[in-house]
């Protein structure tokens, strides 16, 4: 057998199992993003309805800018939360030991379900809630805060809560991979500790933010379970708006949907990665 | 008057925990010398080193720069300039702006450190690559860079730490000649941690032999060679016999050993290794009780009148040609 032959032998797995499980599906969901649909069933056709319907409507851009603005805000806090842990596990804690220690307690919430972790804020932020009671009893406040629980701001503190560790895996990587002498040429060459960070370390652990933004800003505009329990049902999402088209059997405009939704944050990830080379980091 | 430059350390200290790396070095540099710190792996050289370049803490003692105490300032305020073993280039940053970032931290403008950088560049003939980045350069190119980046600040002392281990031989012979010329151009005292025999022979104005935290010998190239402390030195240093007697030690250069003739004073050998080294021939052999000499002779002398493996024949040398070690 030849080598060349041998190789496509070898890749072949790999691309039946991604053909099967990622291509047919994606293609079956543009497929039926085509189609037509009435009250109770779908069909084939051939149609631009769904696509019309989903990029004039008003409620999908309002929607899409609240995922946004969910995106950003929990991007924007993962990445300091990210940051700070993986700087800290990376160049303050010295040994090995306690690195794999520390970086072992950061992944103990991951080891229950996301709806779990989800729903265990809600005791804590209700109106009676742990969080409420507490500041009473303190003094801080006189009436329970409102929009602890069943707000924007539940939300984004469950995103952060569930996605914070996605970036600091990767962040903490880089960091761990920066040769250490470069810290000391850096001092050498008399940089503060402020220099150090802002000279050395950030632009050569950006490879790592990168990795862990696009872990973070896909998964935030593809969420749909967080938003419904966290809002309270209040607040839309993309993924939402999707959920409940299937649940009305509209499948045809929750492929569109999806399509679109996609074609989003393809664009997204590939605006971030112009600033960005991550090959190396792969 | 001017000030005078030496570096001095009085009873260097370093310690981790139980072990004492660096036990009370006393030592003084020279002002405009080349300084090599020789010794075997775990001797203590680089935590001396990073001692005297502020990247280590001090345990015990002090370190004097152009009289001022270093002991406890930070790198930078030194005026030591540290190159690292694997030259230690930020791989983000330029060639030029490598060379120009203890500017940079310094807060100079822009223009008027990328013009000192590209001197230093030019003097280092790596000015046409300035934009490249690090890992487009070849190892030699990329010690260079170093080099400028740690003289860019204008050193009162520039710290070596292995500068040479990282390129191939014939590399590393080209730019050994390139340091001792550049220091030589500088005027500045070099201090250069190595395990390399030849290389601090070859470079060293003073070799400082070190093992187990403690120096054994300082004095020049040519002493260390010709006159080892003890024996420690005459063995790392290479190119020694030493022989022991019941009323002393002393130590015979193995060019200065021959083979031949019984005579008085001469020991009976076996010939067990023959080793063709180009322009000599190493020949070992094995004495009374195991004992292990090598001897050292010219191929022309050699291959006039060669020996064959398990011959016996008869080691001797010139009284003169001992050099007593100290017990």
């Amino acid at each position: 057998m030849t080598a060349q032959r041998l190789s496509w032998l070898l890749v072949l797995p790999l691309t039946l199992v991604l053909a099967l499980f990622l291509v047919l599906p994606l293609l079956t969901i543009v497929v039926v993003s085509f189609w037509d649909y009435n009250e109770w069933s779908f069909f084939p056709a051939f149609i631009l309805g769904n696509y019309e319907y989903v990029l004039t409507s008003n409620v999908t851009w309002a929607t899409y800018l609240k995922t946004l603005k969910f995106t950003l805000l929990t991007w924007g806090f993962c990445t300091v939360i990210g940051f700070t842990v993986a700087y800290f596990l990376a160049f303050h804690v010295r040994s090995l030991t306690w690195q794999i220690a520390l970086f072992m307690l950061c992944t103990i919430p991951f080891w229950t379900s996301n709806i779990i972790r989800m729903i265990s804020w809600i005791p804590f932020l209700g109106r009676n809630g742990i969080a409420n009671s507490m500041l009473l009893d303190m003094g801080v406040i006189d009436a329970p805060l409102e929009w602890l629980l069943f707000s924007d701001f539940a939300v984004v503190l469950a995103f952060i809560h569930l996605y914070a560790l996605f970036m600091v895996v990767p962040i903490f990587n880089t960091m761990m991979r920066i040769d250490k002498s470069l810290i000391e040429a850096a001092r050498d060459g008399g940089a503060s500790g402020f220099q150090v960070l802002t000279n050395v370390i950030l632009p050569l652990t950006k490879p790592g933010v990168m990795i862990g933004s696009i872990f973070v800003v896909t998964l935030v505009m593809g969420d749909f379970i967080t938003v419904r329990f966290m809002s309270g049902g209040q607040s839309a999402s993309v993924g939402r708006i999707i959920s409940n088209e299937i649940a009305l059997l509209q499948y045809p405009a929750a492929a569109a949907n999806a399509v679109v939704l996609l074609a989003a944050v393809i664009l997204m990830i590939a605006i971030m990665l112009r600033f960005v080379d991550i090959r190396k980091e792969l | 008057m001017s000030v005078s430059r030496y570096l001095e350390l009085v009873k260097t200290t370093k310690r981790y925990g139980e072990t004492t790396a660096v036990d009370a070095v006393n030592l003084t540099v020279p002002e405009s010398k080349y300084v090599c710190i020789l010794g075997p792996s775990g001797c203590g050289k680089s935590s001396l080193l990073r001692m005297v370049a502020g990247h280590e803490v001090t345990s015990e003692g002090d370190i004097i720069l152009a009289g001022s105490n270093i002991t406890n300032l930070p790198p930078a305020k030194r005026g030591t300039a540290m190159m690292f073993q694997n030259y230690a280039l930020f791989p983000h940053l330029s060639v030029r702006d490598n060379v120009a970032f203890p500017l940079k931290m310094r807060g100079i403008a822009k223009i008027q450190r990328h013009n000192e950088a590209d001197r230093l560049l030019e003097r280092v003939q790596l000015l046409p690559l300035a934009a490249r980045k690090p890992d487009q350069l070849s190892g030699g190119q990329q010690q260079r860079v170093a080099l400028a980046r740690a003289m860019v600040t204008n050193p009162q002392i520039l710290l070596l730490d292995e500068p040479l281990s990282a390129l191939d031989p014939f590399l590393r012979i080209k730019i050994r000649a390139e340091l001792k010329q550049l220091q030589r151009d500088l005027g500045i005292a070099f201090l250069h941690v190595t395990h390399s025999q030849d290389e601090a022979l070859a470079l060293s104005d003073l070799v400082v032999v070190m093992n187990e935290g403690r120096i054994e010998q300082a004095s020049t190239a040519h002493d260390v060679f010709n006159k080892p402390a003890n024996e420690f030195v005459a063995r790392f240093i290479g190119g020694h016999n030493v022989i022991e007697t019941d009323s002393a030690k002393f130590a015979v250069r193995t060019d200065r050993v021959s083979l031949g003739k019984k005579s008085a004073g001469a020991l009976p050998v076996n010939i067990r290794q023959i080793e063709f080294l180009g322009t000599r021939v190493s020949i070992t052999v094995i004495g009374e009780s195991d004992l292990e000499f090598s001897v050292e002779v010219p191929d022309r002398s050699f291959f006039n009148r060669p020996f064959e493996i398990g011959a016996s024949t008869f080691l001797s040398w010139k009284p003169e040609d001992a050099h007593p070690l100290a017990a």
